[in-house]
């Protein structure tokens, strides 16, 4: 049973991650990236991750990836030029990801690390809270690292607002401290010159 | 039973089909990012079968936090990404050469 459930997610996570990487359309591309991270929170349940399994559905599918959908729906992208060299690649990046498989599985197999090394654990019963495991160690053993992570969530939001930030050029602001320096001399300038007669108006008495 | 073998195996062809990713979509930027998130998926499912199958909550822990650099990572790619199509109105990894001497 819980083999049968591995296999069919695990299927569908590889099928979406070839999507991800072959599809013409970057839209369908973040789509089926959606598809990847929700099928792998399923398999991480089944390793009794819940937590990171929710948070993964959290972060990822609700923020991460509506942010990806929102940058690839805004910007206006030329997709053919973007595919050229697509199939030139073809040859050698199937062939190059197939020789790392062979050897990665080669070195992860069930020679190293199968059932006889690595015996599974026995499952947690219902009242095993996943959550209060995680927080235990993370907010005694982990918490400068904590707190490391939430600075780094704020560099982020302050280096994306200010990266994308755009100054208005035809928008006429105020200077107050301009303003508050002018002097009455830079504004009005007194000229000192003899009075002038009006040629147009000596016509008609002559 | 599921053996670890399995995810270890399950995360390197998720590793494996991301860096054919990079290799095949050399123009585009989003894919790239992509493939790049697919990347960090990979390594946390490895992180996430160690520690169930070693029994240590550390692994998990982890996992959170390299969900978090991930989630800044990509805030702040996808803002870089929005102020070079701005710029050069094309997302081609080709057109970024301006420091090409």
């Amino acid at each position: 049973m819980e083999q049968t459930i591995f296999y069919i997610f695990s299927t569908v996570l590889v099928l979406s991650a070839g999507a991800v990487i072959t599809v013409r359309n970057p839209v369908f591309a973040a789509l089926f990236l959606v598809l990847a991270f929700f099928t792998s929170a399923a398999i991480w349940i089944l390793l009794e991750a819940e937590f990171l399994a929710l948070t993964l559905v959290l972060v990822y599918v609700g923020a991460v990836m509506v942010l990806f959908l929102f940058v690839v729906m805004m910007l206006d992208i030329n997709l053919t030029v973007l595919r050229e060299g697509f199939a030139r690649y073809l040859p050698v990046g199937l062939l190059v990801a197939i020789i790392m498989v062979a050897q990665l599985a080669y070195i992860v197999g069930p020679a190293r690390f199968g059932l006889d090394k690595f015996p599974a654990p026995e499952p947690h019963g219902a009242d095993y809270s996943n959550t209060r495991e995680i927080g235990l160690v993370l907010y005694t053993e982990y918490l400068f690292a904590f707190e490391l992570a939430a600075v780094i969530l704020v560099v982020a939001i302050v280096a994306a607002i200010a990266l994308t930030l755009r100054k208005r050029v035809k928008t006429n602001f105020m200077k107050p401290e301009e303003q508050v320096l002018v002097k009455s001399k830079d504004r009005v300038r007194l000229v000192k010159m003899a009075a002038e007669k009006r040629d147009d108006q000596q016509a008609p008495n002559d | 039973m599921i053996s670890m073998s399995h995810f270890l195996i399950l995360g390197a062809i998720l590793f494996c089909i991301s860096v054919a990713g990079i290799f095949l979509n050399r123009k585009n930027v989003i894919i790239i990012l992509m493939a790049v998130e697919l990347m960090l998926l990979a390594v946390n499912m490895n992180f996430v079968a160690f520690s169930h199958f070693l029994g240590d909550i550390a692994g998990q822990v982890f996992v959170f936090f390299i969900l978090t650099v991930a989630a800044a990572e990509a805030a702040i790619g996808l803002a870089i990404l929005v102020v070079l199509f701005r710029n050069r109105r094309s997302i081609n990894v080709d057109d970024i050469n301006s420091l090409n001497g």
